[in-house]
């Protein structure tokens, strides 16, 4: 079946296999591999990206079900050279380690901060709660996302943990 | 004075994994390249009858299907050996582990046959046209019920099912003690079976090239060396210099990635066979049937304690689950790794503790984070968490009436290990203020007063890190020494490339190294560049495991550092003339100059290129800049930790809030205290998982009920308050460093707080002891039981 789609800003068309799930198809027909699988069943959230907006676990979806949407994966998220506030923050307040959820955990937490600008601890918990990382028991990613928060509201992040 | 030891630099690998571009085995393509799948076995234990391949073999796309048999008789022009186990214990029972099964499978994932196709999804559809008749048989999945008469056996050449015995300590001396004692506390307990989960499944590929004749393997592996030593003296045949080994971006490991794997050896196979680069990728579903897993003892302890609080002597078996087949090291992880533990940071006089390793259907166990230290420090934990209730102690006065005295180090355990140092007693001083202990109690009390279930659980542990000691290691039967290497290559230009043999999946080596680095030189951290993860371009090493690699790897590079810096220093003299016991190496500014004579004075990078140039060196020197080392420890190293957690339980669903959580760590000096606090926090987030939610459960048939990560519960963002934590730092004495191993401690300390919390919260009730996951339905029935009149 033949999909059109925007991806990162580039128009794609391209014969996929009905049952070609949106992250294999992001994954091998595109070779935009930031996009993991981590579970192949919708529950660790390594595979999230953005469609029209919105972050969703590719794994979930079909292709074809994409046809027509404008969709944004980790590797449109930095303007050039300039990275995203939250891509900044996860580097500022070590939200990583092995980096294989990093991706997907950024997805959500822009979709977070899109939505919400000032969210409390127990608030990007929960925004979070649906992508699993095994390396960083999450206090970190917490702290990444408030040093993002402040800095799209223009504010100055609060100094690591590792400072007080 | 350093520039960068010390300080909490941002990380240098991040910025790839930031922005999507980590090169993971999964995203690997090469040109032509074809896709494996693995039919694995359906159930537990059965006989093989046959194996219908022709279906599959006929799908279009298809392009090959291979069996156990024809690995064994080398169908594909070699044929594949067993996996051999990488340590011995004394009298192991070694049956073998074919890479894909012949006559019988041993366990749920136990691998069939394997199809290469020109698409995954092509590969994945042959799988269901594979007819495999299988003849069921009985299964068991018990470690000390695998030792039952009749019980069935998981391999004929092991009776009993047993794979080894393994004593440590005085029995007769700890029975006598124990005989003596006030008191003697009991307890009969299992430590439950957990599965790593990385976030990264596993991964493997292959490319053979015929004009060379040689191999070059992907996997997802914490040791690449150690793999391609397996895969050329065991499994694959192919003589070890023609083979390539590459681990690249790793998506964490935790252990369950050190081990020599089927798939490792099934996917170069495959791609010699059929001529082509072939790729495997685990799915999600495949990760929970064949990474190794963890834990998994059932264990009986008696501890022995005098009405003032002194504990006299310790006595302990247990048994412990080895599964199907023998993983790399698995018997190291209740044997070595456990046993030697059990002193903790207390000065126990006599201990005795015994090992059963058993065979059962279930997939194999090996190391998961801390590996047998977490285990031995939830029994020592919990068994004086017992023996105070016993008394009417506070726990804590319980401990520090027995802690090892900070004048005793080097201390000589009564379980064969030598700790290198360590100061109980301000960790305990610094983990009661950071945690406000006192309070915590009078808030519980409090508390209980008004009918509510509250606990505050204390746990101060200890980790031998950094294993090993070459002779120690091999001495209690580890197949290879347990040293590092490093290299340093300083280019014409004085840019730095160091080669390790740790490697880094998670852990940050690509930062914390280029510190150590840059610092003795006194040049730019941008100027140093680390490598790792691959087999042709490092030379030979161990890998990263049992929190070694700054002990070990980073020793290993101040040591080829510190052989540059003296040749640079003999340049220098003989360039400005001057001896070279006059040269000064200013390790801030990167120069060298004669001392008293600031203005004869040479920089790193003039003194590099003047190694190349090469027509002005001292006499008979070399000219080239680049060193290497072998850094085998002289000890473990022994981090330790206090750690107290607060929990509410809630007594009508039974439900535990993890309320606050405090940790002191105790991890020698720190590289990088950003990165060592980050190992820390997700130590204990493991940790906690442990206590409370993750259950690896397999039903009588052997088949594993907690599959997937639907009904295996692992910590995820919300169930956690902010962690408070604080260090202190006793350094090692016999490493240049002066570090201790950071990555396992969280975990080791983690889970016996936090189950000290539960129980502490449930003792009004009278519950004695609970069997971890402390899940709400088990509290909750433990409730109803209590207001029954029961408890446990």
């Amino acid at each position: 079946m033949e999909v059109s789609l925007t991806v990162n800003g580039r128009a794609v068309t391209s014969d996929v296999e009905p049952r070609t799930l949106l992250v294999h198809f992001i994954r091998e027909h595109l070779r935009l591999t930031g996009t993991h699988v981590g579970c192949e069943t919708g529950y660790c959230g390594a595979c999230t990206v953005h469609v029209d907006g919105k972050a969703v676990k590719s794994c979930t979806m079909f292709a074809v079900q994409a046809d027509g949407a404008d969709i944004l994966t980790i590797e449109g998220v930095a303007n050039d050279d300039v990275l995203h506030p939250v891509q900044e923050g996860f580097w500022e307040r070590h939200g990583l380690q092995c980096g294989f959820c990093t991706p997907g955990m950024i997805m959500s937490s822009i979709a977070l901060l899109e939505a919400n600008r000032t969210p409390t601890e127990t608030e990007i918990r929960h925004g979070i709660e649906g992508n699993l990382c095994r390396c960083t028991g999450y206090h970190n990613i917490v702290r990444s996302v408030q040093y993002a928060a402040a800095v799209m509201r223009g504010e100055e992040p609060p100094p690591p943990d590792w400072e007080t | 004075m350093t520039r960068y030891l010390g300080t909490s630099v941002k990380r240098v690998e991040d910025p790839r994994f930031l922005r999507g571009l980590g090169k993971y085995v999964a995203n690997l393509t090469l040109p032509n390249m074809a896709y494996a799948a693995v039919k694995r076995s359906p159930l537990a234990h059965a006989k093989i009858r046959g194996i219908d391949t022709t279906r599959a073999k006929a799908l279009d796309g298809v392009i090959a299907v291979f069996t156990g048999e024809d690995l064994l008789e080398g169908t594909g022009g070699f044929k594949c050996g067993s996996l051999p186990c990488g340590f011995q214990v004394p009298n192991l029972n070694m049956p073998p582990h074919n890479p894909l099964a012949v006559d019988k499978v041993r366990h749920v994932g136990d691998g069939i046959a394997v199809v290469v196709a020109e698409s995954p999804y092509i590969a994945e559809d042959a799988l269901d046209l594979i007819e495999v008749d299988l003849d069921p048989l009985p299964a068991v999945v018990d470690a000390r019920g695998a030792m039952a008469d009749g019980a069935p056996l998981v391999h004929d050449s092991a009776e009993q099912n047993l794979a080894f015995h393994w004593p440590l300590g005085d029995e007769e001396a700890v029975n006598e003690a124990l005989s003596k004692s006030d008191h003697v506390v009991e307890l009969e307990f299992i430590n439950q079976r957990l599965i790593a989960n990385a976030m990264e499944p596993r991964a493997a590929a292959a490319e053979w090239d015929p004009a060379t004749e040689s191999l070059t393997v992907w996997t997802t592996s914490q040791n690449p060396h150690t793999i391609r030593l397996l895969l050329g003296a065991f499994t694959l045949g192919i003589p070890e210099h023609k083979i390539r080994v590459i681990s690249p971006d790793v998506g964490g490991g935790f252990g369950s990635k050190i081990f020599h794997y089927p798939e490792e050896v099934i996917v170069p196979f495959a791609a010699r066979a059929v001529g082509r680069p072939v790729k495997w990728v685990a799915t999600r579903s495949e990760s929970y049937v064949t990474d190794a897993q963890g834990r998994d003892h059932v264990t009986k302890a008696k501890l022995g304690v005098n009405n003032d609080g002194t504990m006299t002597a310790l006595h302990v078996t247990t048994w412990a689950n080895m599964g199907a087949y023998l993983s790399t090291f698995g018997p190291l992880i209740p044997t070595a790794l456990y046993i030697t533990l059990f002193s903790g940071v207390y000065k126990t006089p006599v201990i005795f503790g015994e090992a059963y390793g058993t065979f059962t259907h279930t997939v194999p166990v090996d190391a998961y984070r801390g590996a047998g230290r977490p285990e031995a420090s939830y029994l020592v934990e919990t068994m004086v968490d017992l023996a105070a209730r016993k008394l009417g102690m506070d726990p804590v006065e319980l401990r520090r009436k027995n802690l090892i005295p900070t004048d005793a180090f080097p201390y000589q355990t009564p379980v064969a290990l030598m700790y290198d140092s360590g100061n109980y007693q301000a960790l305990f001083e610094k983990i009661e203020e950071l945690s406000g202990y006192e309070s915590l109690r009078k808030e519980q009390e409090a508390a209980r007063a008004e009918g509510r279930l509250v606990g505050v659980g204390f746990a101060s542990c200890i980790e031998a890190s950094g294993p090993a000691p070459s002779a120690v290691a091999v001495g209690l039967g580890a197949a290879i020494g347990l040293f590092e290497s490093g290299a340093i290559r300083v280019h014409p230009t004085g840019k730095v490339t160091v080669l390790t043999g740790s490697h880094s999946h998670g852990q940050g080596h690509e930062t914390t190294f280029a510190q150590i680095v840059a610092d003795q030189f006194g040049i730019d951290i941008a100027d140093v560049d680390i490598v790792h993860g691959d087999t042709g371009r490092v030379q030979y090493g161990i890998g990263t495991y049992g929190s070694r690699s700054a002990a070990i790897g980073g020793s290993a590079l101040v040591k080829s550092a510190e052989k540059i810096r003296e040749k640079l220093k003999q340049i220098a003299a003989h360039q400005l003339e001057a001896s070279v016991e006059d040269m000064v190496y200013d390790q801030d500014e990167g120069t060298i100059s004669v001392a008293g004579s600031p203005d004869m004075v040479k920089t790193f990078a003039e003194l590099a290129f003047a190694s190349v140039l090469a027509n002005n060196l001292p006499e008979g020197m070399e000219p080239g800049l680049e060193e290497s080392s072998f850094y085998d420890p002289a000890n473990f190293t022994f981090p330790a930790s206090a750690h107290v957690a607060k929990v509410e339980i809630d007594p009508k669903t039974g439900e535990v809030d993890l309320q606050s959580y405090a940790a002191v760590d105790d991890v020698g000096n720190v590289i990088n205290p950003m990165i060592v606090e980050g190992q820390i926090l997700g130590g204990i987030v493991q940790g906690v998982g442990q206590a409370l939610w993750e259950n690896g459960i397999y039903d009588e048939d052997g088949q594993l009920l907690s599959g997937s990560m639907l009904s295996y519960a692992m910590p995820r963002a919300d169930g956690f308050p902010s962690i408070a934590l604080d260090r202190i730092e006793t350094p090692s004495p016999h490493n240049p460093l002066g570090v201790k191993g950071a990555g396992e401690m969280g975990t080791i300390a983690a889970t016996a707080a936090v189950s000290s919390a539960v129980l502490d919260a449930l003792a009004p009730l009278g519950v004695r002891h609970l069997n971890m996951p402390l899940t709400a339905e088990k509290i909750h029935q433990a409730i109803a039981a209590a207001g029954n009149g029961g408890g446990e």
